[in-house]
């Protein structure tokens, strides 16, 4: 099989993807009684991206955006995150998380830089739920799909949302609709990073870059490639095999957790119902 | 066409049917956005919507699949089914009287079958109801695990409108059916959709244009008036894209509803269209349908009796 440039254009028309998303995200709102978002700021791509949607969907005024930095968030983190508030006039919250973490931190000897993230990931979204009630608002996904598939997020943490409208978009793709959305020229050139620690970059500790993850993930999720058609394509075995074998072991992460079958009617089994029934 | 004299049945003989008439025959597409599983509420959608479209001087209204029920059902298929004899079924046949009527219903037959089901009617009649062949299985589509397939694709008569054929989304997927109506010799093609948007890189839908491409072919290949009816609105994050549109029997397209939004536009046919363009180009004339039921009872050899 020939690998010609179609089969891994990533190409989008920003202009029909926001508003379709603008539409779903007014629409899932509105259908469960509510008329306000409420999301976490990074001050990165994906959340910058839901930022100017949710604005665009539901007005600035109905727009809660929550900032949560801890102690080694970045000056960066912030200055970005208060010039997407600044130039969207939303309503906004900054909630530092630094002493229930050290609070915790200060009974739990040795944990991890990924026990840290993880924890922290929890804590904001413990928040974004709690902002959720108060500001009669539901939360907001910033979750792309290069991360949903590759399962780099914190499952019950940044994964957790009611609606996301940007799951099904890959980070290459999210950054054309950024640009069209006018999300700032700082926010589009600086390298993406959870923040997760200092100096921390997404690419540095997943070891690819975004473009070549995509352009693979593509071929082998939407166009149905099989791995050994892609070697012979020219993709490199070990860098496929990697891929493949995080897409494999995330899954859990996409699913609710798994119910032993007892009875003739089990949720998401045989209980089988849209989400949106009756609405 | 056949006005008045002759009964509306599935089995009238084709040849008795008197061509299409001249004169404008004007068609409402129903754009709407169904509650899902709220077949009460839908039901009050429908009487609103056949309101306004008599206000309009419509001849036909035309609602989109599975129109009372919604699309993504799963289990509340079961919960929303009606035979063709129910109370909500009449009440809108009724309400639209004298005007012709398309819906979409899930249909439960006397043995408990469910069906993706489009009916029509016209002067308080119910005329015909088709029942959706091709369900389709793959992707994100689950709908053979609900509903029991239809078996055929029978023309029937309508006044004015002349003979027309009902297909249900992916019906018209496949060459078959169009063939099938082809054979039939219908004049119109109604086809009632419930289409989510997928594919986004280029200036309009994916599935919008394969679906303008589909009815523009076979339009000009039946030298029929093609009508799409989709809905829109959301269900479970897929996005129902309306866009429906009519096409004329030489290919073009006559009207096309916006994209995304409830709209109830409408279409003014023009039934001379018919004879002029079959006149131009006689392709349902020169079909050798004996030539067609033999290759095909050669190919059942083959596939099936060998």
């Amino acid at each position: 099989m020939k690998l010609d440039s179609d089969q891994t254009d990533l190409t989008i028309n920003p202009a029909l993807v926001a508003e379709i998303l603008e539409r779903f995200i007014r629409n899932e709102i509105e259908r469960t009684g509510f008329r306000r978002a409420v999301f976490g700021l990074s001050g990165g791509i994906d959340s910058s991206v839901v930022a100017y949607l949710a604005v665009r969907a539901m007005g600035p005024e109905n727009v809660l955006a929550v900032t949560m930095p801890y102690k080694t968030s970045s000056e960066e983190t912030l200055r970005d995150s208060r010039a997407v508030i600044a130039d969207l006039g939303v309503q906004s919250l900054e909630v530092p998380i630094t002493p229930q973490i050290d609070a915790y931190l200060a009974h739990m000897p040795n944990v991890s830089r990924m026990r840290l993230a993880n924890k922290c990931a929890r804590e904001r979204m413990t928040i974004l739920y709690d902002q959720s009630a108060a500001f009669e608002g539901l939360v907001v996904g910033t979750s792309n799909k290069t991360e949903l598939l590759l399962g780099y997020g914190t499952q019950f943490g940044d994964l957790a949302s009611a609606i996301n409208p940007i799951g099904d978009l890959y980070k290459t793709q999210l950054r054309q609709l950024a640009k069209h959305l006018g999300v700032g020229d700082a926010i589009l050139k600086k390298a993406p990073s959870g923040d997760l620690w200092v100096g921390q970059t997404d690419e540095g500790e997943l070891g690819f870059g975004y473009e070549e993850v995509d352009r693979l993930l593509v071929l082998l999720v939407d166009r149905r490639w099989q791995p050994a058609q892609l070697v012979r394509a020219g993709f490199d075995a070990e860098f496929i095999d990697r891929v493949v074998r995080m897409i494999r072991r995330n899954q859990y992460k996409r699913r609710l957790p798994v119910i032993a079958k007892l009875t003739h009617r089990t949720m998401d089994r045989d209980f089988r119902y849209p989400r949106d029934w009756g609405t | 066409m056949s006005t008045t004299s002759e009964p509306n049945t599935a089995s009238q003989p084709t040849e008795n049917i008197a061509p299409a008439e001249d004169g404008t025959l004007r068609v409402a597409l129903a754009q709407i956005a169904p509650v899902l599983g709220d077949r009460p509420r839908n039901v009050q959608m429908h009487l609103d919507q056949i309101a306004a479209a008599k206000e309009q001087q419509a001849d036909l209204v035309i609602f989109p699949e599975l129109s009372l029920t919604g699309y993504f059902l799963r289990d509340i298929v079961a919960e929303v089914s009606l035979p063709r004899s129910s109370l909500e079924i009449a009440q809108i046949v009724e309400a639209a009287s004298p005007m012709g009527l398309v819906a979409g219903f899930v249909e439960e037959s006397r043995g408990h079958h469910f069906y993706n089901a489009a009916l029509y009617a016209e002067a308080g009649r119910l005329v015909h109801v088709h029942r959706k062949v091709y369900l389709p299985t793959y992707g994100l589509f689950e709908e053979q695990r609900y509903f029991s397939a239809g078996k055929r694709f029978q023309a029937f008569n309508a006044a004015r409108l002349g003979r027309v054929g009902l297909m249900i989304c992916e019906d018209l997927w496949h060459v078959s059916a169009a063939a099938i109506l082809q054979a039939e010799e219908v004049d119109a093609v109604i086809c009632i959709i419930n289409s989510p948007a997928r594919g986004v890189g280029g200036p309009n839908i994916a599935t919008a244009e394969t679906y303008e491409m589909f009815a523009r072919t076979y339009a000009q290949l039946l030298g029929a008036l093609v009508i799409v009816v989709n809905r829109v609105g959301f269900e479970d994050g897929l996005c129902f894209f309306g866009q429906s549109l009519a096409v004329g029997p030489d290919g073009r397209v006559i009207a096309r509803a916006p994209a995304f939004d409830e709209s109830l536009a409408i279409v003014s046919c023009d039934l001379a269209e018919l004879r002029r363009e079959r006149l131009i180009t006689p392709l349902g004339r020169d079909e050798q349908l004996l030539l067609t039921i033999e290759e095909l009872k050669r190919i059942k050899r083959r596939r099936y009796e060998a």
